[in-house]
């Protein structure tokens, strides 16, 4: 942790990895289908030839940029660019539409920063204790966690608590198609070799998102987003005030990313949720969210951001990936002969410490490169007209929707989605509550049948699912997050004499 | 006459030497290895071991990629629809490509898979936190007698190598465990790791990664394994458990002869460099060497020992 460690980060080769990395890292997450997982696992050949602690700042840089990447699509395109980004498009879009797609890329970047440097901050002080949260997280506490979860859907869905629910369902239900991941069991394919992967959370978010907005786009004549007479540059001094005066929404989203990120199978997506659901239930404007609440974006992408940082405390500590992208990293590690685990900081300790402060370093150079890549991307979203933008953003999604895993059946899947949920949603039906339900499913579903499994036979369900310290903690959560709306409407009501 | 003749085979010579031009095989550019799973698992780890020699000893970049889905049936279900030039291959596991095909149609058949070499496996182990009161197996089989079913043992999936092991081990030992699936060796070891079960069905591999965090009490190989000269073997102790799970990589089955040839004798080098082996011990891998000429009887071998556990313990028809 000596000064040293940070004076080697900062060597030029160090800072111009960082550099193109959280460059190269915030285009690929910006399209939607290529994920920060992917554009890792191309390039870790190139990190062989490099030192350690440079492979791993290169490739920490990427994933952070990719991490900040996927709010573009999500504010300027309703689509996540990564999973991450799924509670990012609940108040970006609607910002972008009414013209502050500006501000709401700059607030992402700010947010982004802020929350990069929380996870990352803890990475370097709190690595060995905040291991433990990991290791606390049973399966039982991620079934409830991912209850809690899926409670989202009742303050998401405003007014609309049975449409939610049902667009939930529907998603758990999607989530069973396919091998089942724990019990090998192959699940409503009816006999189609096309559904035997199931549902991919990538395709079904271009799908359900991205597709209803090119439908829309075709059939309306307005433009994509509404603009100023004159585009102005990204208004870097009103979104720098508005994080400002939401510090603790800041923070408070930082730290819940941190955790979040830590639990190995939570990951970006459930940290934005969580976050975003603390943002609105203790939020002053409840009703706002939604419908283009600077905060919510502030929640959403300083937590997902901080997942980064989060997740490599159980990858360094406990040799346990806590994300898709560090399974890559720590694989990368081993092939330079660095062994992961227990010993890791004791033993490598000066390629661990170098590597936290160029992740710093990295998430720092994020701000001026992902503002000026954030100007850019929202100037050509909104000045290209019409019949380029439809075009080429559906060749995107079916490109990278292809490019998961070399599947024409994950094509085939998200364009029927998509089809699906532009019907659906005349109807009132919202795209967020089935992919909650995707994404949730199997967490819920694994920690249920585990907890159940150990619960059996150790002679102990009920202590199982509400003996344990953390689960009540998160169900007086989930019962507060579902029954404040119901009150919040009883007080509003005016109370009528019978 | 005589110079007609000369002239034709002239022109055999000739005919036959290009021929044979174009049926040897070779690479050109950038080899495409796909991993029908995520990053990060034992597949993984042992494509990105082999990448840079790969890269060393043939010139060409070995480009990792993971097409996860299905347990594995996804990638594989594909794997005969890509080209067979031999710029594509794909790692296959074992129990995997046996088990899943004889459970339900899952778009492939074991024998359609081109598989060329058997580079590793992991050897089955029984692994438990360092502070365990299990000192040894003869600790944890006497509890499993004593309390059966409370025993509870975490694993990655389900009619997986790890969960035919604890369904092995129960058998041979009398004992009654509980097996609880996890998705993938690391949540399995988190589990463990968190006492969430009080041991793991994993293999060497978790001793390698996890050092003084956790202690082995047995492993299912002929010979202790190097890097854990101190951990009994099954066998040692009675009972009579080796293998865990195979790893090896196939090719598209419209691949030539001469293309699988190339792509074993490529695989073969590798495995037999020093170095490369050291990184695979070291990461507690045990080598393998079964190349595409004896892959048949190894594979039969194989497909008769694992439908045969996995009859018996219900998990197939």
């Amino acid at each position: 942790m000596e000064f040293s460690h940070f004076l080697s980060a900062m060597t030029p080769f160090n800072i111009a990895l960082a550099l193109f990395g959280v460059v190269a890292g915030t285009v690929i997450g910006s399209i939607p289908g290529l994920t920060a997982t992917m554009a890792l696992a191309v390039l870790v050949p190139i990190t062989f030839s490099m030192d350690p602690a440079s492979a791993l700042i290169l490739l920490g840089a990427i994933y952070t940029g990719a991490i900040y990447g996927g709010a573009y699509a999500a504010i300027l395109l309703n689509t996540p660019g990564t999973p991450s980004a799924i509670a990012t498009t609940f108040d970006g879009y609607p910002m972008a539409k009414r013209g502050d797609g500006d501000l709401a890329v700059a607030l992402a970047c700010f947010s982004s920063v802020f929350g990069g440097m929380v996870g990352a901050i803890a990475l370097l002080l709190l690595a060995p204790p905040l291991s433990k949260v990991a290791l606390a997280f049973g399966p039982v506490e991620y079934f409830w966690l991912s209850i809690f979860g899926l409670s989202l859907i009742a303050s998401l869905s405003n007014g609309n608590l049975m449409k939610g629910l049902a667009g939930g369902a529907f998603g758990m239900i999607l989530s069973t198609v396919g091998v089942a991941e724990i019990s090998a069991d192959i699940r409503l394919t009816f006999g189609s070799q096309v559904m035997i992967g199931g549902f991919g959370v990538v395709g079904a978010l271009i799908g359900l998102y991205c597709i209803p907005v090119l439908i829309d786009l075709v059939a309306t004549p307005e433009r994509h987003l509404k603009v100023e007479e004159n585009v102005k540059s990204v208004r870097i001094s009103e979104a720098f005030k508005i994080a400002m005066r939401s510090k603790f929404n800041l923070i408070r989203s930082s730290v819940v990313g941190t955790l979040v990120g830590i639990l190995p199978g939570a990951g970006g997506s459930v940290a934005g949720l969580v976050a975003y659901s603390e943002a609105k239930r203790t939020g002053k404007d409840h009703q706002k969210f939604g419908e283009g609440e600077p905060d919510g974006i502030i929640a959403t992408e300083s937590a997902n951001s901080a997942t980064v940082g989060g997740g490599f405390i159980p990858t360094l500590v406990l040799g346990i990936p806590g994300t898709p992208p560090d399974a890559i990293v720590l694989g990368a590690l081993l092939v330079q002969g660095v062994r992961t685990g227990p010993a890791m900081f004791s033993q490598s300790g000066s390629i661990v410490y170098t590597f936290i402060y160029g992740l710093i370093i990295a998430t720092i150079l994020m701000l001026p490169a992902g503002l000026l890549i954030g100007r850019y991307a929202y100037k050509s979203i909104v000045t290209i007209p019409k019949a380029v933008l439809v075009p080429t953003v559906g060749f995107m999604t079916i490109i990278g929707t292809f490019a998961i895993r070399n599947s024409v059946s994950d094509v085939i899947i998200m364009l029927c989605l998509g089809v699906f949920g532009w019907l659906i949603a005349r109807f009132g039906f919202a795209a967020s509550p089935i992919v909650l339900g995707l994404i949730l499913g199997p967490i819920a579903e694994q920690g249920f049948v585990q907890g159940w499994t150990i619960g059996a036979a150790t002679n102990n369900l009920i202590g199982m699912f509400f003996g344990r310290p953390i689960s009540q903690a998160i169900i007086a959560f989930t019962l507060m997050t579902l029954i404040l709306p119901i009150y919040l409407a009883y007080k509003k009501q005016p109370h009528k004499e019978v | 006459m005589l110079k007609k003749h000369i002239k034709n085979t002239v022109a055999i010579i000739a005919a036959a030497t290009s021929f044979a031009s174009i049926a040897s095989a070779e690479i050109n550019g950038p080899v495409n290895y796909i991993i029908p799973f995520g990053p990060g698992g034992e597949s993984d780890i042992s494509a990105r071991l082999q990448q840079p020699f790969f890269k060393d000893k043939f010139g060409e970049d070995m480009v990792v990629s993971y097409q996860p889905g299905g347990g594995g049936a996804v990638g594989w279900a594909s794997l005969n629809g890509l080209n067979g030039d031999g710029q594509t291959i794909m790692g296959v596991n074992l129990p995997h490509i046996i088990i899943k095909p004889a459970q339900k149609n899952v778009g492939f058949k074991t024998d359609d898979l081109n598989t060329f070499y058997m580079f590793h496996y992991t050897p089955d182990a029984i692994v438990v936190t360092a502070d365990s009161p299990y000192q040894n197996l003869a600790d944890l089989v006497a509890d499993a007698k004593a309390n059966p079913g409370q025993v509870t043992m975490s694993g990655s999936g389900k009619a997986s190598a790890n969960h035919l092991a604890q369904i092995k081990f129960d058998k041979l030992a009398g004992t009654l465990t509980t097996y609880v699936p996890f998705k993938g060796t690391g949540a399995a070891v988190t589990a463990l790791l968190g006492k969430q079960t009080v041991a793991e069905w994993g293999y060497t591999t978790v001793g390698a990664k996890q050092g003084d965090a956790v202690r082995m009490l047995a492993v299912a190989m002929e010979n202790r394994h190097p890097l854990f000269p101190d951990v009994p073997t099954f066998k040692e102790l009675g009972y009579d458990m080796t293998g865990g799970a195979y790893r090896g990589i196939a090719l598209p089955n419209s691949a030539s002869a001469e293309t699988t040839k190339m792509w074993s004798d490529m695989i073969a080098e590798i495995n037999t460099d020093p170095a490369f082996q050291k990184k695979m011990l070291d990461g507690g891998f045990a080598m393998l060497d079964v190349d595409s000429a004896g892959m048949k009887d190894f594979m039969a071998a194989r497909v008769e020992e694992y439908l045969k556990d996995a009859r018996e313990a219900g998990l197939i028809k």
